[in-house]
């Protein structure tokens, strides 16, 4: 494939150099002469000098035949701007935008950037499956459909525990989807299906309704 | 009407205190508080403290209400991108924007940001005098 990434910071210079290990075709589009000079040393002839946000210089390296633009600059706007650049004017089927505020990926999805990777994100996510104690994780967002695939973890206090579903008020539009215990096989629940303590309910539901969700699985 | 204003640059405040003086009610962003010192001693509208890219600060600057947002920072894609949230996460029925890169104005004119870029109209008046 050829890659065209926007931002020769570290991110961008490790990207670039897995990318080329697996034989992709790469180019980098960076600002700063410095960083630039630094990656062709190593990498060969694969750095720009230039502002990726500009149209002249997305043409000047053939960003219409491009599979994929990635922006990783410590910008968000201008990674942002970069990806929209990239799919108006030289439709480049396959956008990745690097964010630094969480907030900012609904307004990217909205824009039509394809993937968003936010670092907070992935940490606080890590975090909330170290932490046994948090309830409930995010395991799948997708904020453009409004869908979520969520983990509720039934601790020791939980009220729920002995109870069957059908016996526990699901908010409507939520569905559980599986049951794993401990030391059993996981289980698609029915509502006869028993809550133990220790559970994992795997469930979909909506940003709006994860909070009820969780309230009620745990039965506080 | 009520107007938020990002940038309190030499225009920023410049327009800011146009329109307070028709009567609108402004609200003017800027994240360095030095910059409002452009602004007329007489400006009695609101002059806050903030990141207008930033969905919190919008939102206490009172966009939910807003009937224009101009952004008009020194940053292409700070305007562009803080137009974009205004339009599209707030529906901020007009959304206008400095851009002076008059490409990446000519695209975002046609995504639906009421964009003008400084370097097109200077160039064409600065063109015009000379031919006149």
């Amino acid at each position: 494939m050829y890659i065209i990434i926007v931002g020769g910071g570290r991110v961008g210079y490790y990207l670039s150099k897995a990318l080329l290990n697996e034989g992709h075709e790469i180019l980098i589009i960076e600002k700063i002469a410095r960083f630039c000079d630094i990656i062709n040393e190593e990498m060969g002839s694969v750095c720009v000098l230039g502002d990726g946000c500009e149209a002249a210089t997305l043409a000047e390296v053939g960003t219409a035949r491009a599979d994929m633009l990635v922006a990783v600059t410590g910008h968000d706007e201008d990674n942002l701007v970069a990806c929209q650049v990239a799919k108006h004017k030289f439709n480049v089927p396959r956008t990745i935008a690097r964010i630094r505020n969480p907030q900012n990926e609904t307004l990217f999805k909205k824009l039509g950037i394809d993937v968003t990777v936010s670092a907070t994100n992935i940490i606080l996510e890590a975090i909330e499956k170290e932490v046994p104690t948090h309830p409930l994780t995010h395991l799948l967002t997708r904020a453009d459909k409004g869908l979520e695939i969520v983990e509720v973890r039934i601790s020791p206090d939980s009220k729920t525990i002995g109870k069957p579903i059908k016996k526990v008020p699901l908010p409507e539009g939520t569905k559980l989807a599986l049951i794993i215990h401990r030391d059993r096989k996981p289980v698609i629940p029915n509502p006869n299906t028993v809550i133990r303590e220790g559970d994992q309910i795997i469930a979909l539901t909506t940003p709006e309704l994860e909070e009820e969700l969780r309230a009620n699985l745990i039965g506080i | 009407m009520k107007v938020i204003i990002m940038g309190c640059g030499r225009v920023g405040a410049q327009i800011a205190g146009l329109l307070e003086q028709e009567g609108h009610e402004i609200t003017i962003l800027d994240n360095d508080a030095n910059s409002f010192r452009r602004l007329p001693p007489d400006f009695k509208g609101t002059a806050l403290l903030g990141n207008g890219m930033d969905e919190e600060v919008l939102k206490r600057a009172g966009i939910e209400e807003a009937d224009v947002f101009v952004a008009m920072t020194q940053g292409d894609n700070r305007n562009v991108m803080a137009a974009q949230i205004a339009k599209h996460i707030f529906n901020v029925p007009r959304v206008i924007s400095r851009i002076y890169d008059p490409l990446r104005q000519e695209m975002y004119d046609t995504l639906g940001i009421e964009a003008f870029s400084p370097t097109t109209i200077f160039a064409e008046l600065v063109k015009e005098k000379i031919e006149s």
